[in-house]
């Protein structure tokens, strides 16, 4: 008894230590939680939205520990950092990484108004949250904290065990679903081995296509390489490169340039990358990766 | 912090993504911003059960987070589904039945 008086001024220390510790956590996180929520939707490329949203969810699944959810933030974690972000990057990928969103805006006023609505939608639950009166946290109970799992257990195996059993069913129809979206019908009977090389001799090129003129002039792949006549050849670039918005100009630049300074340099003596060369800068093998550049 | 703390989190961030729901066009970036308002329901709930001293919300919140995973699986099938028809992400691509 009289251990336990004594030990309980430590107790006390303890606890507000912890409650700065919480407070420092909780303010870190919201600022990073929230810069990545605007750098999310203000991202035009969906990787980048995707990864944003991962720092997102691994700030809250720390919140959840501070707020005393330990299984959930376990549970945030591994669903959705590890499998709803997983598949939306799967899907990002097979939608295709350069499918950059474009700013514009597409109907007319509708930043304007998207931005009212927000701010009426903050100020709503702002007024609501104010008015909730909302007190401080409860005293830990026995059954909150250290007995976490075994308290959310025994709720779900007693007053939401319905819930739970229909929970079930919404993932099996989930998977059903998914697989009858995903599957595809085959329309055309399945390509066999003769006909792909069929295909293959009677297209254009029944050799694989040229490589890229790398090191031949200048050191990036989405330089094309030139033929024997000097002429470039466009089929050396890889169309996803050239696809790619701010690599066209840039392989057509090079193009040009590898056109024009042909002819007029003979022949072993050539050097394009002369400082007073008239025309514009080397493309350089970064010249792919700029979005955003002005077209 | 006091619950009322993380549910000023959580009204912020659920502006924030009815907000990109609103602005985005690419449909994965429209899916992620509605996993951001989930997320930020979740984080009322825990900050509700807290207050209370019940694992009630955190119940509720696992639901929540079953339920998200299952939308998006079937999502994520529905723009496969629509990519490979209309070639693109966009929704503004997505208007056979305006006409």
């Amino acid at each position: 008894m009289s251990a336990a008086l004594a030990a309980a001024p430590a107790v006390v220390a303890a606890s507000t230590a912890t409650a700065t510790t919480t407070s420092v956590v909780f303010w870190v996180l919201a600022i990073v939680s929230v810069a990545a929520a605007l750098g999310m939707i203000l991202s035009p490329r969906a990787v980048h939205c995707a990864v944003l949203l991962a720092v997102v969810m691994l700030s809250l699944a720390v919140l959840y520990l501070t707020a005393g959810a330990p299984f959930l933030a376990a549970v945030q974690i591994i669903v959705y950092t590890g499998a709803v972000l997983m598949l939306f990057l799967f899907v990002i990928m097979i939608v295709g990484v350069s499918s950059a969103d474009s700013l514009r805006e597409t109907i007319r006023g509708q930043r304007l108004w998207a931005g009212l609505a927000a701010i009426a939608l903050l100020v709503l639950l702002a007024l609501i949250v104010g008015h909730a009166a909302i007190g401080p946290a409860a005293p830990a109970f026995p059954i909150y904290g250290a007995g976490n799992v075994s308290s959310i257990a025994r709720l779900i195996f007693t007053r939401y065990f319905f819930p739970f059993e229909v929970t079930s069913a919404l993932l099996i129809t989930a998977a059903l679903g998914a697989m009858v979206l995903a599957h595809r019908e085959r329309t055309s009977p399945k390509p066999a081995q003769r006909d792909l090389s069929q295909q293959r001799v009677a297209g254009a090129h029944p050799t694989p296509l040229p490589g890229p003129g790398t090191y031949a002039r200048h050191n990036a792949v989405d330089f094309p390489a030139l033929l024997p006549d000097g002429t470039p050849a466009e089929l050396s670039v890889s169309p996803v490169i050239s696809g790619r918005a701010g690599a066209r100009e840039a392989v057509s630049e090079a193009l040009r340039e590898a056109a024009g300074a042909l002819p007029a340099s003979p022949a072993g003596t050539a050097q394009p990358d002369r400082p007073d060369q008239p025309g514009p800068a080397h493309p350089g093998p970064n010249g792919n990766g700029q979005e955003g550049s002005p077209s | 912090m006091s619950p009322g703390h993380y549910v000023a989190l959580a009204v912020i961030l659920f502006v924030i993504g009815a907000v990109g729901v609103l602005i985005r066009r690419n449909a994965m970036v429209i899916f992620m911003c509605i996993e951001l308002m989930l997320n930020a329901v979740n984080l009322a709930f825990v900050a509700f059960a807290r207050q209370h001293g019940q694992v009630d919300g955190q119940v509720v919140a696992f639901f929540v987070m079953v339920v998200a995973a299952a939308e998006v699986v079937v999502g994520l099938a529905i723009l496969m589904a629509i990519f490979r028809a209309r070639r693109s992400a966009s929704v503004d691509e997505a208007n056979l039945l305006k006409y």
